[in-house]
């Protein structure tokens, strides 16, 4: 590869998470028994006329406005003619003149280095129903028909496979973010056709592309571009000349193969779509809109770091989940003490939520109470064991921690008297030991620690009952 | 009574009913036994359920009876197959939609029943209202009430010769480059198209949605004017409605006495469609009555209306090979089977489509294909524009256009096809109206020495439309064309 420079370029396209179809009533069903969400416009009856989802357009705009798009206050439809019948009407509704967003970027971060991607374009479209393949036929399941769809283009910006993987992965993760789309891989999600070339080093015009079609898990794309960059260079380095041609990806083979050739490349006879006005904005709205757009990512991991002086990693974890986020910043706030904060969520919230395999807003413990069990450890009230058997009652059942220690009787030993007790039994009943460290033996204090804090129960407060028995052994040296 | 009563018009019939003097029953039943009487030869309706019919006229005059006093209550109507009315076949005069039973109203469906219309029948239509004669439809050609060696014109040449012969008080049609108003002047009835965007075209065949226009075809104005009223305004399922308000006002309408202080433009541009010397007399003598009645009329120039045919053949060559791509035997209609599925489609479309709609397929597709598109597409639009402003600007100048429908008067049933440049002038009076999006109305405004009707078009601003029907039955409340009716039936 090291004589040769690619270039990739990607063609995204998201299915937009909206409670109805692009251009009709009909409800977006993830399941459901085939051809039960249709009617007139989404079955192409004769007769059918669309109608625009403005909730579709609104979450491609903040795609657009994420991504620092210049957004267009007036983008039309169009037709894309073919005849395939996953395409009720054989055209579909899309965006070729004029689409919503123009341009923006979106950095990557490869090997600890940060690249600019740029995108040229987001349109909005409609996606095209699906086909059932069954023994000897085949059946068309039209609810998954005319479900709204953005695609984004991207620039061919990205040199590498793993460029391509992090592209997507910022993507995904704004994306996901912001509520525009669930970006479910294994639903079909996001599908993305894949632009390829290489040129020698040392030349800058780009070399002859191919088009890998219809990709719909992130890994398959590694390994494709993988495959067809090498394949592009050995068809180069023979002497060959790579052909402009749209290509699939045989994934049990591991092999991409030709489809079409340019000379037989579609020709889609798009044409303004007069059923349809064309989508106006106005600029206070798309503002109003902008104003509605979550932190991203990337500001909120820099900020976590900034205000509440956190390491990279936690900044990573705790940022990874919007919800997290809001939960850890409420703790934070609440105890004042940030990166104690961090080490309780990232901990015993993130362990509890993934072993029951719940989400933040399922836990009943709130960031008040989590707070106020972190003072009363800070306090020393309690000790962190005893913390972390009243945090899994709160994260289970709520309620107030420091109500939950009193009536549980769960309040350190911190009664110098009390101690001294204890500490007189162990002491007898481990008469062995207590020599042992009177001979010098350090770690038996240790040992004689764990005794007193089982006698009472884990409430004694630990470093008292350390220097209580320091005290009373030493004095016998 | 003094008329029969399948003679009555909508206001007519509404009033008869209102005051018990007939029932719907009574009307359906005649209208169905006129049918029964003329269709043989006249075949101007593709469907009719006389059991259906005739229990929906028992139910309106049972809800009368009951206290309901909607005042269309009972009232039928015809529509063209080019309309989705529930449970009724719907097949724009195709062989490709054969088996289709539509599943849900259209939206002016849907309106004129709650209204209280009765939608009993459905007219003729050339294929996909591909046409000017009603000959390519599937069920054969309709014929001239007037004559029945000629055409009715055409697309909505059923709806036309249904009016005319009256099967119908009034019937619904289409009017893509003239499909409303050239058929209402070849049958003698009064057609109207409103302004695009007037009217919700969901649930209507489309062919090319920038040109579509549904309208009526009725005995006068004011039976025009009242389904206007009930269809017109916005809808949401339509998203190219316009939500103005429909200020239409029909007592006002129906008191229309005079054209004083109106101003009319009269074309003196040639349009190239060598217009019949005595066609031009009738609508001449027209537009003279329109002088008396206290109009002042002007003349005025259209440059482009003569490339108004040309332009208008690529456009909805262009738009129909979109709007009927969805026709491919997978969902509905008729499906040729095949071994595998291209050839199915491909099948089912050779066989399902008539000559015409091939013809403008196959044009449409090449006009958007790579070259053709800038050569020819581009440049359609472009002429469109220019279209555009000469009527921009002509209304400007005057208040409405006065002028012929169509060049000549309804030909004999097969001369297009042996004259196809006939069959492409016959649209260049009305094409300016679709193109333009304007309102426009036919009006009978006389007869030929042989006894053909010639119509009278009024052509109105955007959004004017009550100002051209105002115009539209002052003319009529001065002459007596729209009221004679072809002697069909009652010599032979």
């Amino acid at each position: 590869m090291s004589d040769y420079i690619a270039s990739i370029g990607l063609e995204v396209h998201v299915q937009l998470k909206t409670r109805t179809k692009m251009f009709c009533a009909c409800p977006v069903l993830d399941e459901g028994e085939p051809n039960t969400a249709v009617c007139p416009v989404c079955l192409g009856l004769p007769g059918g006329l669309p109608v625009t989802n403005r909730e579709a357009i609104r979450k491609t705009v903040l795609v657009g406005l994420m991504i620092g798009s210049e957004i267009n206050l007036r983008s039309a439809f169009d037709r894309k003619s073919y005849f395939y019948p996953d395409m009720a009407k054989n055209y579909q509704i899309t965006q070729q003149f004029s689409p919503l967003c123009l341009g923006g970027v979106v950095e990557i971060n490869v090997n600890g280095q940060t690249k600019p991607i740029r995108v040229n374009h987001i349109h909005q479209e409609e996606d095209a129903a699906k086909i059932i393949h069954f023994e000897h036929s085949s059946g068309i399941d039209y609810n998954r028909g005319s479900l709204p769809l953005m695609e984004l283009v991207t620039e061919p910006d990205m040199s590498t496979p793993d460029e391509a993987m992090a592209f997507l992965l910022a993507l995904k993760e704004m994306l996901v973010y912001a509520g525009i789309s669930d970006c479910n891989l294994e639903m079909g999600h996001v599908r993305c056709d894949v632009n390829s070339s290489v040129r020698p080093v040392g030349t800058t015009e780009l070399g002859v592309k191919s088009e890998i079609k219809n990709m719909n898990t992130f890994r398959g794309i590694h390994r494709a571009l993988t495959y067809e960059l090498q394949r592009q260079i050995s068809v180069l380095r023979a002497g060959g000349v790579v052909e402009q041609e749209t290509r699939r990806w045989d994934d049990d083979a591991g092999v991409t193969l030709s489809m079409r050739s340019k000379e037989h490349a579609h020709d889609y006879r798009y044409f303004p779509d007069y059923d349809l006005p064309p989508v106006v904005l106005d600029a206070v709205t798309v503002e109003a809109w902008r104003a509605e757009l979550p932190e991203l990512p990337a500001a909120k991991r820099a900020r976590f770091m900034a205000d509440y002086g956190l390491p990279e990693y936690d900044a990573g974890v705790l940022v990874a989940d919007q919800d997290v986020a809001a939960y850890y910043e409420a703790v934070a706030q609440a105890s004042g003490n940030f990166k104690a904060a961090s080490n309780w969520v990232m901990g015993e919230v993130l362990r509890a939520l993934g072993e029951n395999n719940l989400v933040i807003g399922q836990a009943k413990i709130t960031p008040e109470a989590l707070a106020k069990l972190m003072g009363l450890v800070e306090a020393k009230t309690i000790n962190l064991t005893v913390a972390k058997d009243i945090f899994q009652i709160l994260f289970d059942k709520g309620g107030d921690p420091e109500a939950l220690v009193r009536e549980k009787g769960l309040a350190q030993v911190s009664d110098v008297g009390a101690i001294e007790q204890l500490v007189d039994e162990v002491i007898a009943a481990n008469a062995k030991v207590a020599d042992d460290y009177r001979g010098g033996k350090e770690a038996a204090l240790k040992f004689l620690v764990g005794q007193v804090m089982k006698l009472s129960r884990g409430k004694a407060n630990p470093q008292m009952a350390s220097d209580a028995l320091t005290r009373k052994l030493g004095g016998a040296i | 009574m003094n008329a029969e009563p399948f003679e009555l018009g909508v206001l007519d019939a509404a009033e008869h009913l209102a005051s018990g003097t007939v029932t719907s029953v009574e009307l359906m039943r005649a209208l169905l036994d006129r049918a029964d009487q003329v269709e043989p030869s006249l075949n101007s309706l593709c469907w009719r359920d006389r059991e259906l019919a005739l229990v929906a006229a028992r139910e309106a005059d049972e809800a009368r009876a009951a206290g309901d006093a909607r005042p269309w209550l009972g009232v039928p109507l015809a529509v063209k197959d080019v309309l989705n009315v529930a449970g009724q076949p719907c097949t724009a005069g195709s062989a490709i939609l054969q088996g289709y039973v539509a599943p849900y109203d259209a939206t002016v469906v849907a309106r004129l029943k709650a209204a209280g219309f009765i939608l009993f029948a459905r007219a003729n239509t050339d294929e996909f209202a591909m046409g000017s004669s009603t000959e390519t439809s599937v069920y054969g050609p309709t014929r001239n009430p007037w004559d029945a060696e000629r055409t009715p014109g055409g697309s909505s040449g059923g709806s036309a010769a249904v009016v005319a012969a009256r099967l119908a008080p009034a019937a619904l049609g289409t009017d893509t480059s003239g499909s409303i108003r050239q058929p209402a002047a070849f049958c003698g009835v009064t057609g109207f198209k409103p302004t695009t965007g007037r009217i919700s075209r969901f649930g209507c065949v489309a062919l090319a949605p920038s040109l579509d226009q549904i309208g009526a075809i009725a005995r006068s104005v004011e039976d025009a004017a009242v389904l206007y009223q009930v269809m017109a305004g916005v809808d949401p399922r339509d998203a190219m409605t316009s939500s103005r308000a429909v200020d239409l006002d029909l007592e006002n309408l129906c008191a229309a006495s005079d054209l004083r202080g109106v101003r009319l433009g009269w074309v003196q541009s040639d349009a190239g469609a060598d217009l019949d010397p005595d066609v031009e007399a009738l609508v001449r003598a027209a537009v003279k009555a329109c002088r008396e009645l206290g109009a002042e009329v002007i003349e005025v120039d259209l440059p482009h209306q003569r490339y108004g045919m040309p332009c208008y053949s690529v456009l909805v060559s262009a738009e129909a090979s979109a709007s009927l791509a969805r026709y491919d035997g997978v969902r509905y209609g008729r499906r040729v089977p095949a071994d595998d599925l291209q050839e199915m489609m491909a099948q089912t479309r050779a066989q399902g489509f008539g000559r015409e709609v091939k013809r403008r397929l196959i044009l449409g597709t090449h006009v958007l294909s790579r070259g053709g598109y800038e050569r020819y597409y581009e440049r359609a639009c472009k002429v469109r524009e220019l279209i555009r402003r000469d009527y921009a600007r002509v209304f400007e100048q005057c208040d409405a256009l006065v002028g012929p429908v169509a060049p000549t008067t309804a030909w004999r049933l097969g001369e297009p096809a042996a004259d196809p440049p006939r069959m492409v002038r016959a649209d260049t009076y009305t094409v300016g109206a679709n193109l333009a999006g304007l309102c426009a109305l036919s009006l009978p405004c006389g007869f030929t020495a042989t006894g053909l009707p010639v119509g009278l078009q009024v052509v109105g601003p955007a959004f004017e439309d009550a100002r051209i029907l105002r115009i539209g039955a002052a003319y009529q409340h001065a002459t007596e064309w729209h009221w004679r009716q072809p002697g069909l039936g009652e010599e032979s």
